[in-house]
């Protein structure tokens, strides 16, 4: 791998809370000083419990959220942009090349057009077709690809179960030919047997069109069995980052391990969980001081409520921010089985 | 002693379209302290089910001329079906039976505190005052481990946590005592960490209080870890139901296999995600012979298009509606 598709340093973005009465500024967080890099034909996970702030950093990369701090560089074959100023003709060209993927395929699709006035309706907006033949073309072209025929495109959204559904929204995606596609919980609304389905069309796509995805999920099953390289994400923060191999083997942070022993076994008889997280994700507008994850971790010391730990690199490509990465072995009470 | 008997159970819906078969010949029992699993895909008629013990379904519901329901509360018999008015259904609703829902938010009443409506309904099931009501809800607040009970009761569900408003649910269906508890994807909306929170307290009170639960999910692995029996469904028929050891581990019915097949596994990244082929049919025009023959990968044309399966049993309470549940026949039909 060469040069990242997408690299993002120190990403900041925070929301006004108002004033107190001294005129002293509030913010919330949503998304606090985040790095990382997505590589071309990269499909990298991003997990973390709701309100950690997963759905704002994919849309900061898109510049669909405001950008307060940090730097977002966008670089594929043809052109770079410094996401965090883009502006005008720029953006447009962003825009095509950066696309998204919603959760909800039955909110997505307006219920009056057609299938393939949904799929036409990027290319006709950004005006990258010369004419309807063209358009026509492409329509069909990307609907062979995400496995809609040409009876499908003649019919109206509320024909089709979630499953087609959401292969109507991936080949909308598409269709502007993107280099990164952000995929924001694409599965969460599906039945199991279809979700399965609507997975390895996404592996097929991001195989044959070198795409790089940021796969948002709060299943870490799920996470496991598509993505190269996971990031786990608590109150806005990385807390951990790994070849999701290595991530599944050994996590290094107590958080990662813990989401991992709260998947119910598919065993009525696994052991039960030693691990259990206590409370809720704390409020993003107060969050605790040191390590933000200390109010819920059972190995926090006095120094967890006093330092807040640095993400730092434990093995190749494996980084971690828990000041006792090194020392302790969070999976030793864990029930999740550990794959070989 | 089985609290709850369903036999032969058939929903029908009155539609523009005529008559749509939502159910179909569905039955099984829940005795006290036992948990059953209803699982099954989106449309596959679960919650009709579970609405019908209660008889929450619309005005447009025809349930079937042999279905029965009966209720069996403190030694006395109550066939749900007969019930009539309103006002005899009361003591069904809410009384013996509690459901708690998917979405909490959309369950609590926006503009009345938390506290207004747990008092609201035990003041209608028991013979409570509105003090030892109110000394009560405080009570069970407590018991599903929600801090500072006495100060959460005067809160609005909007004031909660997603966790929380789902406890607070829990407390207010388990209030009035009820003998069945009806749970429908009571923990779809909530993330891992808080499923495992409120799966535990879900066994822990089912220990102490001793009544059935009626389970619904899609998700396998929460079925595993909570239910004692599991039923199957696909397009309102039961088509697999044991116990949990004997549907998880040894899926006799094609669908169930493909269900247990296509949920990615921790325990083996490199296993092949194998989707259940096509999508769940329109019940507007079910297939003909087996219900899941459209899906499966063994059906036999000639003879699963025509002829339904009926339920047999290959093992101790253990049956399955599949023509080949014992195996394929060995001689490939031409």
């Amino acid at each position: 791998m060469t040069d990242p598709l997408i690299s993002a340093r120190d990403l900041t973005v925070s929301y006004p809370l108002g004033r107190s009465f001294l005129g002293e500024k509030h913010v919330l967080n949503a998304v606090d000083g985040v790095s990382l890099d997505i590589y071309r034909g990269q499909f990298f996970g991003l997990v973390g419990e709701s309100g950690s702030g997963k759905t704002t950093l994919g849309r900061a990369l898109l510049k669909a959220a405001p950008i307060t701090a940090g730097n977002v560089v966008y670089r594929d074959e043809e052109r770079g942009f410094d996401v965090q100023s883009i502006k005008g003709s720029d953006l447009k060209d962003y825009r095509k090349r950066a696309q998204l993927i919603f959760q909800d395929p039955y909110a997505a699709l307006s219920p009056r057009m057609t299938v393939r006035d949904i799929i036409a309706e990027p290319l006709e907006v950004m005006k990258l077709t010369r004419n309807r033949k063209e358009t026509d073309e492409r329509v069909r072209e990307i609907a062979a690809k995400c496995r809609l025929n040409l009876e499908h495109l003649r019919r109206f959204p509320h024909a089709f179960s979630g499953g087609q559904r959401q292969r109507i929204s991936i080949a909308r995606a598409l269709v502007s030919g993107p280099r990164f596609v952000v995929a924001d919980e694409s599965v969460a609304a599906l039945d199991v047997s279809i979700q399965a389905d609507v997975l390895n069309l996404l592996k097929q796509i991001q195989r044959d069109m070198g795409i790089g995805f940021l796969f948002i999920s709060h299943d870490l099953s799920v996470v496991a069995h598509v993505c190269d390289q996971v990031a786990v994400m608590y109150l806005g923060q990385l807390v951990e980052t790994a070849p999701t191999r290595a991530l599944f083997a050994r996590p290094r942070h107590p958080y990662t391990s813990a989401l991992l022993s709260a998947i119910p076994s598919l065993d009525p008889d696994a052991p039960k969980t030693a691990e259990k997280l206590e409370g809720e994700i704390p409020s993003p507008a107060a969050p605790p001081p040191g390590c933000k994850f200390h109010t819920r971790c059972r190995f926090a010391q006095d120094l967890c409520r006093r330092k807040v730990p640095a993400l730092r690199e434990l093995a190749p490509g494996h980084k971690a921010a828990c000041h006792f990465a090194e020392e302790f072995d969070f999976t030793r009470a864990a029930a999740a089985p550990v794959p070989a | 002693m089985s609290l709850i008997s369903v036999r032969d159970l058939d929903i029908r819906f009155r539609t523009d379209e005529g008559l749509i078969t939502a159910v179909e010949d569905v039955s099984f029992d829940i005795a006290p302290g036992e948990v059953l699993g209803l699982v099954g895909e989106s449309g596959s008629g679960k919650s009709v089910t579970a609405k019908s013990l209660m008889r929450l379904n619309g005005d447009n519901t025809v349930y079937g001329p042999k279905s029965s329901i009966r209720l069996t509360v403190d030694g006395k018999g109550i066939d749900v079906l007969a019930l009539k008015r309103p006002r005899d259904m009361a003591p069904v609703r809410g009384g013996a039976i509690s459901m708690i829902f998917q979405e909490p938010m959309a369950s609590f009443a926006p503009a009345l505190t938390v506290g207004k409506q747990m008092v609201e309904q035990l003041m209608i099931h028991t013979d409570m005052t509105k003090a030892q009501a109110k000394a009560h809800s405080i009570d069970m607040l407590d018991r599903v481990g929600i801090p500072a009970p006495d100060r959460r009761f005067d809160q609005y569900a909007f004031e909660f946590s997603g966790g929380m408003r789902q406890r607070a649910m829990i407390a207010m269906a388990l209030s009035t005592s009820p003998k069945l508890l009806i749970a429908d994807e009571p923990t779809t909306a909530l993330d891992v960490t808080i499923q495992a929170q409120v799966i535990d307290l879900m066994k822990d009170l089912v220990t102490e209080f001793g009544m059935g639960i009626l389970f619904i999910t899609h998700d396998l692995g929460v079925i595993a870890q909570t239910a004692d029996r599991v039923a199957v469904m696909y397009l309102g028929k039961i088509i697999e139901t044991g116990t949990v050891r004997q549907v998880i581990r040894d899926p006799r019915h094609p669908y169930t296999k493909g269900l247990i097949d296509a949920l990615p596994k921790l325990e083996d990244l490199d296993a092949p995600l194998t989707p259940v082929p096509g999508d769940i049919p329109s019940p507007l025009n079910r297939p003909s012979g087996c219900v899941f023959h459209t899906r499966c990968a063994i059906a036999r044309p000639g003879h699963c298009d025509r002829v339904p399966p009926a339920p047999r049993s290959t093992g101790q309470g253990h049956r399955v509606a599949c023509h080949y549940a014992e195996g394929l026949p060995v001689e490939e039909p031409a």
